[in-house]
Parts: C-alpha cells; structure tokens; sequence
C-alpha cells in the first residue's frame, strides 16, 4: 500500500512534479495547512506578495517572461476575490496560472462562515476551468490535471480551491499524466492538412498586396514560434505588422517590420492593413483596438487566420481560410511545403510586390511616430526613446502599466525577442506593470527589467516595492509622470469638451522620498537635459528604484484611430485633431 | 450629450435569426450546468428553454438541450464556445425546423372542473397524447408532449375550462431513423 500523504503534502508534490520552483502567494487561515508544509520543500521558493492581486500579476510576469506557468496560493474569502483581477488579466491574454486557494471546512461551506466566498462561482467566467476538491483522493489527480488546462491549447488560468479539512486529511498521491488528451478529442489539435498548405502557398503567390499581422500566439508557442516567422517573413520579402502582444515576435528595428497597428499603431501599419490584398493573421484575435471600425476593416483583402482557438476563427472577422493549429506546428509545415516548391520565390515575387513597397515607403514618409520635442519639459516619448537607447543592448524586459505611457513604450521601445514585453492588453489593468516586473525579476535574477509605468497605475499597485525590497530585486520603476490619468484626458480634449472630470491626481506622493521609506532608491528627472545621466544612474544601481519622469502634463499619444473609424482614417497629431463624430464618442 | 450604446464598437449588421436546438454531452459533475448557463449569460446569448438529465449512469453523462436564438454566426460561436468547456464531451446543434429531428416537450395542466369538463379537455388535447395523472371530482392533472407552439396554444383553449396551473419542461429531441447525433 502506497504511503498516505496529507492534503497539504499532496499539493507540495504535484508541484514538484511540475517542475514549480516558485510560487507567489499571501497566507491566510484557511490555507495554513499548506503553508506549513512550505517549510519542509526546499526547491520550492515562495513569494510574499503584499496584496493576493500583486501575487497574480507576478505569477503572470513570471509566466510571460520563462514560458513556464505562474503559480499562485492565496487564502479563501478576501485571498480569492482579490485574485479575481490578476484570473481575469490571464484569462483575456492568455497566460497560464494556476491558482490554488483555500477554502473553509467542507462543513462550513454554505454557511456563510468567516472568510467565506463561493470561490468557484466567482472565478469560473475568468479561468478556463476551476475545482473545489471535496475528496483528498482527488487532490493529486486535480492539481496535474489544472496544470494540463492551464498550458494546453490556448493557454490561460485555472483555480484549484481546497476546503481546509481536505489540506488535513491523508490521501492517495498519484502522479497522473496527460490525461485531457484522450477526452479532449481533437480539442488540442489536429494536424495541417497538405491541402491547406497548398491554399495557404496559393494565396502568398498569387499576392501582390501582402501582409503578416501577427500577435500574442508567437509568443505563446515559444521562442521557436519567432525563428520561424522570422524565416517566413525574410522568405517572403512581404511587410510585418505586429499586434501590441505580439510584440518581440520580430525584430523591432528591422526593415520588413511596419511597427504595430491597431488604435496607437503606425500609420504605414494601419494603411497597409486596410489597403492589402492579403492578410495573414498568424496568432492574433481580430481584438476591436485592432479591427476599428468592422464593417471597414480591410475591406478588399483576402484573410487568413492562424489560431490555436477554434472559437476565435470567424468571431470578429470573416476569414477566407481558417487553420486552427499551434503557431510553431503550422509554420514548419507551411515553410516545409513552401520551400520544396517554390525555390526562388522571394526574386520572383520582388517585382510583384515593388508597388506596394512603395506605396508602404510613402506611408513611412509621413514618420506618424514623431513628435515635436523640447528642451525645456521631457516629453514622454523622448524618455521612452532615450531609456531604449541606453537600455536596447542589455538584453532588457519591459513590464507597463496601462495608458499612453504603454502605448508610447509600445510605439518607441524597440523589441528583438519574444518573452521580453509584458503588458496588459485584453483587460486593461492599471497596476499590472510593478507586480509582474517581480514576477519577472524572479525568473531572471540577472537581467535588467523595467516597469513603464504611469503616476497613477503605478499607485494602485505600489505596495508591491515591499515585496521587491524584500526579495532583493533590483526592478526599475520609471514613472513617466504627467500627473493625470493620461489616456483618461486625452479621450476627454478629444470626445467630452475638455472636461477633465476626476482625471487629475491632486495630491500625488513624492516618489523619490517614497522610494526611500520602502527602502530602495528614489531619482527625479524634470529636464532633457539631466535625463540620459539619470536613466544611466537607474540603470547602474544595484537595487530597486522609482525613477520620477516628469513629462509634459498635456502630450496626447498620437497616431490615434478614433472609434468607430476605419483603418485608414487615423488622426496624426494635434494639429488634426478633428471633430469627432456623435457615433465616435460614445464607443470605448 | 450622444444617446447611449453598445460599448464597444459598432453593431454589425446581424444575420438571420432563427431557432436553433443545441444538445451538449457533459460529465455531470458539480456546477456543470452553471458552466453551460454561465456562457450564455456572459456573452449575451439567448436560452428559451433548458432540459438536462444525466443519460448515461455509469459515465455520469448528462443531455443538456438547449433551445436558443441567434444569427448564424452567433450560433457558430455558441457552439465553439460549448466546445472550449472542459466537460463537455461534443455538440449538436440544428435549426428548429430541421425534418431531420424529433422534439417534444411535455405539460402538465391542471384544471378545475368536473367530469364533463374533463372529457372536453381531453378531446382538445386528443392529437397530444393526453393522460390524466389525476382525477378528483373538483379538478384534474392532465399531461401532454407536444412541441412548443402546441402547447403554448392548448394552454390557451384550456384557459376556458377553468386552468389554474401548467407546468412544463424544455424541449428534448432525438433523430430520425438509425442515425444519432454526432
């Protein structure tokens, strides 16, 4: 007869067997049966967050930045909710955590005792899938099983949540493996047919208008995904546009790449978009910041469609072939396929595509990114451009928060490998960037990592710097500080009469002597000319800083496509600032 | 100030609406049927009616028949959607005029009224199967299978009779001949 362990043992030994070397988390009582069993596990490392959605958004940095999944543990009641927003986050960008929460007694539950909530009911719209584990003998199978949801397919959270009596109880532990495949059925996928390699060579051919959009399932796929888009896209000599997740997919600074697209993307990527005659979307959504205005989206192209998510084919935009398949499967084949046939493509299409690409040059000539720089106030995009330059050959991860100093990092910081850009996209969450740069510190030690952040995102967070300090991790917080919610006012100059209702932060902190009482470092730059100095200050000090950017307080983040406006329609910068239609203003 | 609207985009001009019958195999476990209830709730989509009964007693898995609205595309994506759950097994869907399929959904009424009315309910509900399940000298319980529009109008022409009550369960449905879903 095997050995029985106890619940809180069998939890220790699954993540063993998963290989989990750290864990994010924030105790509470109705998970003290596990914690105490932290102590006898010494390859596991914990975390101590200082807020259980801190705990998540590290889990997610970590996740993102190692292509390992996050693990996070944190109490019932309160420990759950607070999760809640990081569950959310990882559902809507697909990151894979695994969240294992405490729940009260299973006598308990339904009684409305202390520190009591329904768990599962409210966590199952934001996880792929969630358990509450009534049996000690389902425990082990459980926990293998969530790992398996929580990375197989399109990745994403799932939620574990353990009564504290079954944290007691001795159970069978069994190490169970695969076990979603045989009931999934085809769920997973499903090879690529040769036939819909054909079509899929056929289109590329037959192009003379063509474009790459590609997004976050690259970076999902895995760091071979990015090789063999990269050979693709040098094979096919075609542009590249990228979405805001897909970013270090391909090289920032290369000159197939046409920058991103979508709402604050280029006005050469944007065009490009809604000119071409053939759209390869390989691992992108067809998101609403993407698409703009549906019914004008692209009007005269021919669509393709990558997705590892059947449900994502068809849901926003029509496409002429659909291949539901991972990124990196489907581009060996296809490249396989592609060079058995056509030898000399890229010299034979050159002539075809010479039009387009220079239609594409004089899209570029209109330079959308620029902006009209000062020597007396930074400007945020000149910090972000400067912070590139003096950070780009250092091999740096990037964390935001969410706004137009996100947009800005998106526009001027300059990725060339996947895994380095973390940022919230599909949900949007202000607060994501200083816990996730923990969460990626964590998982690379000796790499410089630095949060873009916002004054105001980065105070709903900023209890996390406690938990940095603790740990030792030298994360840097550069604040490009206008003090409003930036993105907040530009929509309200633009769409409401420039009524800044409740978008100005009155009474924000001093960074620099914040900084100092959690004990790391604070520096403020407020002029041009000292920034480089500073930024090289940040960079060389061995501990975690707040770095107080002070911008220009009214800079608007430009290009901008307004809602409901179609690809083709983008404001440039102030001096078109438009009327927006009635219909434009009441979309998000 | 502009009149409110959908968040997010633009409305696309929807496709065709039409009946749908979806039938969904799952493991019956705890709060499946939140899952399935849950998906539609959440991304907006329609459920007129809702059956579910575990089929299969020694795999636990439960039918779950749901008869639904919406525009083709909506459809697809209920059915995508249905797919991503961890437990549900597979998906069927047809359109509600499908000659393909069989549905019925079954009523009790109840009705006070004497014998003499007892037989007048009968007749009207003859084409429906009618069985009494009771029958008191005051009132009586009478149970029918029919589709939807049927049941819905007999409960009209009972009304007269002294109807005081109906209960009645969603649709179910099967197919024709040697086939079954797949």
């Amino acid at each position: 007869m095997p050995k029985l362990l106890s619940g809180a043992q069998i939890v220790f030994q699954a993540l063993i067997d998963q290989k989990v070397e750290h864990i994010f988390g924030y105790p509470g009582g109705a998970v003290l049966p596990i914690y105490d069993e932290l102590k006898n596990h010494k390859t596991i490392k914990h975390i101590l967050a200082r807020h259980e959605q801190g705990a998540g958004h590290a889990a997610e940095g970590y996740a993102r930045s190692s292509g390992k999944p996050g693990v996070m543990l944190v109490t019932s009641g309160p420990g759950a909710t607070n999760a809640v927003t990081a569950l959310t986050d990882a559902y809507m960008d697909s990151v894979p955590l695994v969240c294992i929460s405490g729940q009260v007694p299973t006598h308990l539950i339904g009684t409305d005792a202390f520190q009591e909530c329904d768990t599962t009911g409210i966590t199952r719209p934001c996880t792929k899938h969630n358990w509450l584990v009534k049996d000690v003998n389902k425990l082990a199978e459980t926990m293998h099983l969530a790992f398996e949801v929580a990375t197989t397919g399109r990745p994403g959270p799932v939620l574990i949540d353990i009564p504290k009596d079954i944290q007691f109880k001795k159970g069978k532990y069994k190490f169970v493996k695969n076990k979603l495949k045989k009931k999934l059925n085809g769920k997973v996928i499903n090879k690529v047919s040769n036939n819909e390699l054909d079509i899929f060579i056929d289109m590329i051919k037959k192009s003379k208008r063509p474009i790459f959009y590609t997004g976050g399932g690259i970076i999902n796929s895995g760091p071979e995904a990015s090789k063999l888009l990269r050979e693709l896209v040098s094979l096919t000599g075609f542009p590249i546009t990228s979405t805001l997740q897909g970013l270090g997919a391909y090289p920032g600074d290369d000159p197939q790449f046409l920058g991103m697209l979508g709402m604050h993307g280029t006005f050469e990527a944007n065009n490009a978009m809604h000119d071409c005659d053939l759209m390869i979307n390989i691992g992108a959504r067809f998101d609403d910041r993407i698409t703009g205005k549906v019914d004008e989206f692209s009007p005269n192209s021919k669509k393709i469609h990558v997705d590892i998510d059947p449900s994502s084919i068809g849901k926003n935009i029509k496409v002429d072939l659909a291949i539901v398949s991972d990124v990196s499967n489907l581009l060996k084949a296809l490249l396989k396929r592609f060079k058995e046939k056509n030898k000399n493509f890229l010299d034979s299409n050159k002539e075809k595509t010479s039009q387009w690409w220079s239609q594409i040059s004089k899209w570029r000539e209109k330079k959308s990114l620029n902006f009209i720089n000062s020597d007396k106030v930074i400007k945020p995009q000149h910090a972000v451009q400067r912070l590139y330059e003096l950070t780009k050959n250092k091999d740096t991860f990037i964390t935001t928060e969410v706004g137009q100093h996100q947009m800005w990092a998106a526009q001027h910081y300059k990725f060339d490998k996947p895994n380095r850009w973390m940022t919230s996209g599909g949900l949007g969450t202000m607060g994501y960037g200083l816990p996730a740069a923990v969460g990626v510190q964590i998982a690379h030690p000796e790499k410089l990592v630095i949060d873009i952040a916002g004054e105001a995102s980065v105070l709903m967070t900023m209890q996390e710097m406690s938990t940095a300090v603790q740990y030792r991790l030298p994360i840097k917080i550069f604040i490009l500080n206008n003090e409003y919610m930036g993105m907040v006012r530009q929509w309200q100059e633009l769409l409401h009469e420039k009524n800044y209702s409740e978008s100005y932060t009155a009474a924000l902190p001093d960074f620099v002597k914040l900084a100092e009482s959690y004990g790391c470092v604070g520096i403020r730059a407020k002029t041009p000319s000292e920034l480089d100095a500073k930024i090289n200050e940040m960079i060389n000090i061995d501990k975690p800083v707040i770095f107080d950017c002070v911008v220009d307080k009214a800079e608007n983040c430009f290009p901008m496509i307004p809602s409901g406006k179609p690809h083709n329609q983008m404001i440039l910068g102030p001096e078109e600032e438009e009327e927006i239609s009635d219909e434009g203003k009441v979309l998000v | 100030m502009a009149k409110s609207k959908s968040a997010y985009s633009e409305p696309v001009k929807a496709g065709k609406i039409d009946h749908h019958i979806i039938v969904v195999w799952v493991d019956n476990e705890a709060g499946v049927l939140a899952r399935v209830a849950g998906l539609f709730s959440g991304r907006g989509y329609n459920i007129e009616s809702l059956a579910v009964a575990e089929v299969d007693k020694k795999k636990h898995i439960s039918r779950i028949t749901i008869v639904t609205t919406g525009s083709p595309e909506v459809i697809e994506q209920i059915k995508l959607q249905l797919k991503k759950l961890i437990p549900v097994h597979k998906v069927a869907d047809f359109k509600r005029n499908d000659k393909e399929i069989l549905f019925r959904e079954l009523a009790l009424f109840k009705v006070l009224g004497n014998s003499k009315k007892q037989e007048k309910a009968k007749k009207i509900c003859k084409k429906f199967n009618p069985v009494f399940l009771e029958r008191t000298k005051k009132s009586f319980v009478l149970q029918v299978t029919a589709l939807r529009r049927d049941i819905d109008k007999l409960a009209l022409d009972l009304k007269p009779l002294g109807l005081i009550s109906t209960s009645r369960t969603g649709a179910v449905a099967m197919t024709r001949g040697a086939k079954t879903f797949s």
